[in-house]
């Protein structure tokens, strides 16, 4: 009897609707599902931002060379022969090519850092427009700095070729280490991005974040500088993991141990934080933007 | 009655005010900071006086309690002034922002069109554009693909396709993103305003299209300032008023509860063309009306001018201009509030500007007017910060002017001048 009474109390409404829009409670699902379904946006964001890049610069491609090289240069002067910590460097590794495999990664995530800061306030016409899942914006920020990563590493290929180095068995590990760079990429950037909409001065602090940073990794020197288990507290900061992973697969280095597995936990709570982060401010994005 | 693909139960948004429509300005980490650095004392303030924090009168709402339903290929119209919260109506429908209050349910698959040409890169060629935009509109893009001819063969500008759209006139630079636009295929389409581009030739196509995708089943909520457009094409209309639903009902009927007398809005400059910075003044609005508020403005009528404008700032050193013109573009009159002695030299962010003439003088026929936001100067010697070419043009009214029932052609006398004729030697 009580479902007769139920279904002639209904208002007379369908009973299917897909979406419900309505405020959101302070915590939101990341709705990955969603973002797959527009992974297509994706690859035009990027596929823009990548032809704008270059066509627009007159260096075009050159510019993706030239930073880290330039900086490899600078610190094989400076730190790798001045101040003599080419000589600290196990496994007789040269110096300039031991730092260009870390500058590598480095140049990618300090890049893919601005990006993804920025993506947002200056997608804000896009936001303020049109709806879609807010995070293909830092994300597409972050993965447009693959083609430069791509053109720094045949450079760094180049040295090695130079040198005479060849990678070790650990080369197959390669993919993981870019995928751990990927991740601590993104997950800062998602922390950045939706702070840059809220607090405007982020921006101005972010180079300053990324010259601080720069120097807690190991880039300059060698992570065995510290002894343990400092070096495995190091890990910490996930770009030690990156770094080290890559000199380990890329050029036969000692391998680095526990230091991966600190970083990896660590690029992954940065980046699962992010995201419910960003989806928590995602939406005051149209409005405040 | 399984057909209804929208319901929309109290829908309420509110904003802080502080911004253009209001909007939640951001804030830097600074002032966040330094304000809970604040807050303890400002609320022991607030005790002392008695109240609560007086939050509420920072707040506007945009929309409040908002409640309607649309049923399957259903077009509806929606109206109102500027600022009567059409465009928060589909932003949230969309789901671009979230509704503070209420629930809005969507059945189906939803494209919104707030803006012709959304994402549009200067640097990128028209052909490299239609597949960003399309995609950026929520297109696949096999679908794009598969549309392609379509949408070059609509937009006609099929020989630059290869070169970068900075290069386009803005009459192309419409037409090819007003193509890919009305080529979105959902089964609910939101579209604000976007016929209000390119010239009449193509605003009568674009009308067509949209015709027929209404014609096509799908449901569409149509807002426009553009009546004429709303009467053609929708079968419902809502009127909105302040954030308030007014009236939802037949389209006739609506419209007819929204004739506001000798009110005509301006339309924004389309994007593309659109000089004017994000967050610089514009004007918003606006219209004249007959200072007694006669149906018709005659050629002795004084009149008022109001110009709705919006700036994220407070305005300095500002001027506004009035320019008004005869069909074939003769200049006839020129107004400026620096005319005006003692007008004000700092206004609010957001407000409207009054003019109030003298009887116009105008021989009866068309009157176009051209408004002007100028700052830091007059004569030339400023920067115009936004205009709006052609915002109204109204007609003048016959009227016994000379009291002798007869008035000379237009063409030999633009102006009306009171004149007294004497024989001389033999006064009065």
């Amino acid at each position: 009897m009580a479902r007769v009474m139920e279904g002639e109390l209904q208002p007379a409404v369908a009973p299917s609707f897909d979406r419900v829009i309505q405020p959101s409670r302070s915590w939101v699902a990341l709705n990955l599902a969603e973002l797959w379904e527009y992974r297509e946006l994706l690859f035009f964001l990027v596929w823009r931002d990548v032809k704008v890049r270059y066509k627009q610069t007159v260096l075009g491609a050159a510019w993706a060379i030239l930073q880290p090289f330039f900086t490899m240069v600078v610190f094989s002067l400076f730190f790798g022969r001045l101040a003599g910590l080419g000589a600290q460097i196990e496994g007789g590794i040269p110096y300039p090519v031991y730092t260009f495999a870390a500058l590598v990664p480095w140049t990618f995530f300090a890049q893919g850092l601005n990006q993804a800061a920025d993506s947002l306030v200056g997608s804000a016409n896009l936001i303020k427009k049109v709806y879609f899942p807010r995070l293909v914006v830092p994300l597409a920020g972050v993965i447009t700095g693959g083609v430069d990563l791509a053109l720094a590493f045949v450079v760094l290929l180049g040295m090695m070729a130079f040198y005479g180095i060849v990678p070790s068995a650990a080369v197959v590990l390669l993919p993981v280490f870019l995928l751990l760079a990927l991740v601590t990429a993104l997950g800062v950037g998602l922390w950045l991005s939706a702070a840059n909409v809220m607090f405007r001065d982020v921006r101005y602090t972010l180079s300053f974040l990324v010259q601080l940073w720069l120097f807690a990794t190991p880039v300059a020197y060698p992570s065995s500088l510290l002894p343990e288990p400092w070096r495995t507290v190091y890990g910490l900061n996930p770009m030690a993991g990156v770094v080290e992973g890559f000199r380990w697969a890329l050029l036969a280095a000692p391998p680095p141990g526990a230091i991966i597995w600190v970083s990896a936990a660590a690029a992954a709570a940065i980046l699962v934080s992010g995201a419910y982060y960003f989806r928590r401010m995602e939406r005051m994005f149209a409005d405040t933007v | 009655m399984s057909d209804v693909v929208i319901s929309a139960e109290g829908l309420s948004k509110r904003y802080r005010i502080g911004g253009p429509e209001g909007q939640a300005t951001y804030r830097t980490l600074r002032e966040t900071l330094v304000g809970l650095a604040t807050a303890p004392v400002r609320r022991f303030r607030a005790a002392l006086h008695g109240h609560p924090e007086a939050q509420s009168e920072q707040d506007v709402w945009a929309l409040r309690d908002v409640s309607f339903e649309v049923k399957r290929g259903e077009v509806v119209g929606v109206i109102g002034r500027n600022g009567a919260g059409k465009s928060t109506l589909l932003k949230i429908l969309s789901g671009i922002t979230e509704p503070t209050q209420g629930r809005a349910r969507v059945k189906g698959r939803v494209g919104s069109l707030l803006e012709v040409g959304t994402g549009f890169h200067n640097e990128l060629t028209g052909r490299e554009n239609i597949y960003l935009n399309g995609a950026i509109l929520g297109m696949k893009k096999a679908e794009i693909a598969r549309k392609f001819d379509e949408i070059v063969a609509f937009s006609e500008v099929e020989r630059f396709l290869d070169t970068p759209v900075k290069h386009y006139s803005s009459g192309m630079y419409m037409r090819l993103a007003f193509a890919v636009a009305a080529h979105l295929d959902p089964e609910i389409l939101l579209v604000d305003e976007v016929l209000a581009v390119g010239d009449a030739a193509f605003q009568k196509k674009c009308l067509g299209k949209m015709g027929e995708v209404a014609t096509a089943g799908r449901t569409i909520i149509f807002v426009s300032h553009n009546m004429a457009a709303v009467s053609a094409l929708c079968s419902r209309g809502l009127l909105l008023e302040r954030g308030i639903l007014q009236q939802n009902g037949r389209c006739e009927e609506v419209l007819a509860a929204y004739t506001v007398p000798q009110t005509v809005l301006a339309w924004r400059p389309a994007p593309g063309t659109d000089a004017v910075a994000e967050n610089g003044p514009r004007i918003t609005g606006v219209r004249v009306r007959d200072v007694a508020d006669a149906a018709t403005i005659s050629s002795d009528s004084p009149v008022e001018f109001c110009i709705e404008y919006r700036s994220s700032k407070p305005l300095t050193h500002t001027t506004f201009a009035i320019g008004l013109f005869d069909e074939l573009g003769t200049e006839v009159y020129f107004l400026e509030s620096d005319n005006q002695p003692g007008f004000p030299e700092v206004l609010p962010p957001v407000g409207e500007v009054r003019c109030t003439t003298a009887p116009l003088n105008l021989s009866p026929g068309p009157c176009r007017v051209n408004v002007a936001l100028v700052q830091g100067g007059v004569h030339g010697a400023g920067v115009v910060v936004d205009k709006v070419e052609g915002a109204i043009v109204f007609g003048i009214e016959p009227v016994d002017f000379f009291g002798t029932g007869k008035l000379p052609p237009r063409r030999w006398s633009l102006c009306l001048l009171r004149q007294t004729w004497s024989l001389a030697g033999r006064p009065g």
